[in-house]
């Protein structure tokens, strides 16, 4: 099975679950040159993360390039237990996507 | 040698089967909602219009900012939102003097609180502005970091 670019943590205190996701990405912003070429990278990025719970959206996020690379993504919500599952999936500007899912503990 | 190779063309093969077929269904619909006119805008003021439909927005003091004074690293500034007001359904980043402000929208479910971290790539010292949206109004907070080295790239 292929390693996902997703690390997440979900934790329950008090109440309230916190996410805490890691994903790798280059998050290119397309104004970057390569220095052998002088050539324009082109944009890549996180266009939207999508952050479940239940079937439902908890957080949907939607990113411009200036998220910084490997993105760092925190959030917090109510209503869940432990042993519940929590998947995050993102989508980028040119159709790549993943997701993960994680525990709560 | 041969069998390796056939193995690996056909996990090639059926992992780019599944994306496009989970891709028909997904980036489309998902994609089309992502606010282009916002993150494409080179103005705070457009970004907001972009986004917002208007750059109008309440100065609240019950929005806090949490990023550093000075980044060291402008190509990761850590910036955390939090608020304690009610009702909240969006929370947005803009840089204000990044070449495209709008760094990040989240759409926010009822049951997520009023929280958001994550880091940003700042091109020069500027304020970061968090907008949030809650019982329909649109309110802002304001705070200055200060770059040393530019992180926009190029």
């Amino acid at each position: 099975m292929a390693k996902s670019t997703i690390r997440a943590r979900a934790r329950l205190k008090g109440g309230t679950t916190t996410i805490k996701a890691l994903i790798t990405h280059p998050m290119e912003t397309g104004q970057r040159k390569d220095k052998k070429t002088g050539k324009l990278i082109p944009a890549h990025f996180i266009q939207e993360v999508t952050c479940q719970h239940k079937g439902k959206t908890i957080v949907l996020a939607q990113w411009g390039p200036a998220i910084s690379k490997n993105p760092y993504l925190s959030y917090q919500f109510t209503g869940a237990a432990a042993g519940d599952t929590v998947s995050i999936s993102w989508v980028d500007n040119k159709g790549n996507k993943d997701s993960t899912s994680t525990k709560i503990k | 040698m041969q069998r390796r190779s056939f193995l690996k063309g056909t996990l090639a093969g059926s992992a780019v089967a599944v994306a496009i077929g989970a891709g028909l269904l997904q980036p489309r619909q998902v994609l089309a909602a992502w606010p282009k006119s916002a993150f494409e805008a080179k103005t705070v003021q457009d970004a907001m219009s972009g986004l917002y439909g208007s750059a109008e927005s309440t100065p609240s003091a019950d929005i806090t900012i949490k990023a550093p004074d000075i980044a060291e690293n402008g190509a990761v500034v850590p910036v955390s939102i939090s608020t304690t007001l009610s009702n909240v359904t969006s929370i947005g980043i803009i840089a204000e003097k990044n070449p495209t402000p709008m760094s990040a929208n989240f759409e926010m479910a009822p049951n997520a609180k009023g929280y958001i971290s994550t880091r940003i790539k700042m091109g020069k010292t500027s304020g970061v502005i968090a907008v949030v949206v809650a019982g329909g109004k649109t309110y802002s907070a304001r705070k200055e970091v200060k770059v040393t080295i530019g992180g926009c790239g190029g």
